[in-house]
């Protein structure tokens, strides 16, 4: 099963929302839209479902032009963020309605129902109401009534983003399972790197409008094309500044270091350079360890991660590392780097070494 | 008893006080009424509602009544509906003037609409029938019913059409099936207001018919008779009035205090 997007666009009030997307989504693994608020995920995945037509451009499943097909017409799944579901039926008749709409017979609906509430826990809540269960019984009940359809695609509209830390742990770890074997295309929509990377599959960064790149999650991360991929793949934003090469040196500002571990290849001249805030520690750990000073602003305590906001020279960075660091607000602190993990940029964004 | 619920009870007193009255007076005869001050009935009698029920001008009036009544809440909500719902989930050229305009239409006295309606009904054989009435009240309940729907509707996250049209659902099968059932809370406050308004509208519904729609209101504005004035009849059919309403209160009142929480009532 494969879901193609050939140069779709979308137009709202004379403005190209979504820009030619070309894209080919598979079946077998997740395929992540990432991207920021307001990058064009859920547009994307609104004209995928027919619920906005395209301005141009074709949608093609598995061979089929579906572009003019009616969302009622494409076999699909749709989850959204906020939990819907139809308050006014119990769990079981929630799940069975779009088998009921199909016209299936009612010993096959019981058996879809009962597969897919035990895949999601649901067995005890069949005969409550959505609004009797918590936040993240009724996500479940959402995800089951996708799965019970024989779906040629499934859209997962950032669907944990709603729901607390623990739930969505939970129900991250259920999702593979959820989906496995069952041909469907799985499009999921998430604005947190983290979470693309623990799916796999394949990832498209999605940033204004645009798919930035497009391939093999864990190849995207170590591989952004452009600085703007790298940055849309970074939580918090990656670290860049300019830098010069000369010779075999590479200098940032008062910092410099040799050329040969990276960026042998490239020519002279000026680039950008971008280091990912969890390969800037506050000690040393290396020989190849380049020293940078700066300032510490703000600093933060996530779980046990530690993270320091710094200024050196007219740079804004972020430092990332495990475990609680005693930072002094207000004061220089030395913080250090690997030259081999930094990604060099040309001047245009475009990907140099 | 503490002090503080001194000042609700004597304002709750002071609101039922007319209503006591009204009923005290329906179980008197008329002569006591004229006589004088009495707080209870000295003679009890159910005279005047046995006349009421016995009597087809007076049970007639009732019926007459609920007859243009229930048609008009009939129309209004359905009519309403899908007005309200293109109000709630469509932009577009135009519709918050639409809407605006729609709401000043309840802003006009009645009055200012009894002679042309009265002028068009005869024209096409509509006077003195129940429909007439229906349809004239609509001029006011249409409008109310959109803007209490509406306000009902765009509680509905858009995202619930969305998901039950990616489960198959067609357009009306949705909704019939689910949005309705969604919005139930809403069509009966508007079906609660619609109701009230023509059952208290007097003059479109008095002007409108003669004798085979003649609402209750109409009927009792006949308050001399040839024994003279019937006040305990009288009474005896303003609290039958009050009847209908109080039964209808009953059954959206939870539903109304939400509607007032949306602010659309």
């Amino acid at each position: 099963m494969a879901l193609e997007l050939n140069n779709i666009t979308k137009v709202v009030q004379g403005k190209t929302h979504i820009k030619p997307i070309n894209l080919k989504l598979e079946s077998g693994h997740f395929n992540v839209l990432l991207g920021e608020t307001g990058a064009g995920k859920t547009s994307l995945i609104k004209l995928m479902a027919g619920l906005d037509s395209v301005a141009s451009g074709s949608i093609v499943m598995d061979g089929v032009d579906i572009t003019e097909q009616s969302t009622q017409m494409r076999r699909i799944s749709l989850v959204h963020q906020f939990f819907v579901n139809y308050p006014h039926m119990t769990v079981f008749d929630n799940i069975a309605s779009p088998l009921r709409v199909a016209k299936m017979t009612p010993s096959e609906i019981e058996g879809r129902v009962e597969e897919a509430a035990d895949i999601l826990k649901l067995r005890p809540m069949l005969h409550r109401r959505p609004h009797e269960l918590s936040g993240g019984q009724q996500q479940r009940t959402a995800l089951a009534r996708a799965i019970a359809k024989d779906s040629q695609a499934v859209f997962l509209d950032e669907p944990l983003a709603n729901l607390d830390y623990k739930l969505r742990e939970e129900l991250r770890e259920l999702l593979p399972e959820l989906f496995a074997g069952r041909g469907a295309v799985v499009v999921y929509a998430t604005s947190e790197p983290e979470e693309a990377l623990l799916l796999g599959g394949q990832t498209a960064l999605m940033q204004d409008g645009y798919v930035r790149q497009f391939g093999n999650t864990a190849d995207l991360y170590r591989d952004p094309e452009s600085l703007i991929a790298a940055r849309v793949f970074s939580d918090p934003p990656i670290n860049h500044a300019s830098v010069i090469k000369k010779g075999n040196k590479i200098a940032m500002g008062d910092v410099s270091w040799d050329a040969s571990v990276q960026a042998s290849g490239l020519k002279d001249g000026e680039y950008q350079v971008a280091i990912r805030p969890h390969h800037i520690l506050p000690m040393k750990t290396d020989k190849a360890n380049i020293a940078i000073t700066g300032q510490v602003g703000v600093t933060e305590l996530s779980g046990s991660e530690s993270s320091a906001h710094f200024v050196f020279g007219d740079h804004a960075w972020v430092s990332l590392s495990h475990g609680v660091h005693p930072y002094q607000v207000g004061e220089d602190h030395t913080f250090y780097m690997n030259p081999s993990e930094c990604l060099y940029f040309a001047p245009d964004g475009s990907r140099a070494a | 008893m503490q002090k503080r619920s001194i000042v609700p009870i004597v304002y709750i007193l002071f609101l039922m006080l007319p209503i006591y009255w009204l009923i005290a007076m329906s179980f008197k005869t008329t002569n006591e009424i004229l006589a004088g001050f009495s707080l209870f009935p000295q003679t009890f009698t159910i005279e005047a509602y046995v006349t009421i029920f016995t009597d087809p001008t007076w049970y007639w009036g009732y019926i007459n009544s609920i007859i243009y009544v229930s048609l008009n809440t009939v129309i209004s909500v359905c009519v309403a509906l899908p007005a309200a719902y293109a109000f709630s989930r469509y932009r577009f050229l135009g519709d918050k003037q639409l809407f605006f305009w729609l709401l000043t239409n309840r802003m006009a006295p009645a009055a200012v609409f009894a002679l042309p309606f009265f002028q068009l009904y005869s024209a096409v054989g509509l006077f003195d029938t129940h429909l007439a009435v229906a349809l004239a009240h609509c001029l006011f309940n249409i409008p109310l019913a959109v803007w209490i729907l509406e306000g009902f509707m765009g509680g509905v996250p858009k995202e619930l059409d969305e998901t039950a049209y990616v489960d198959g659902y067609s357009f009306p099968h949705f909704f019939v099936k689910i949005f309705l059932p969604t919005i139930k809370a809403g069509v009966g406050v508007t079906a609660f207001f619609c109701f009230m308004f023509s059952w208290v509208e007097l003059l479109l519904a008095k002007t409108l018919t003669a004798v085979a729609a003649k609402p209750i209101a109409a009927t009792m504005t006949k308050t001399a008779s040839s024994a003279g004035y019937e006040l305990g009849l009288l009474a005896a059919a303003g609290t039958l009035t009050i009847v209908p309403g109080a039964i209808v209160i009953y059954f959206v009142r939870n539903y109304i205090a939400k509607g007032f929480a949306m602010g659309r009532v």
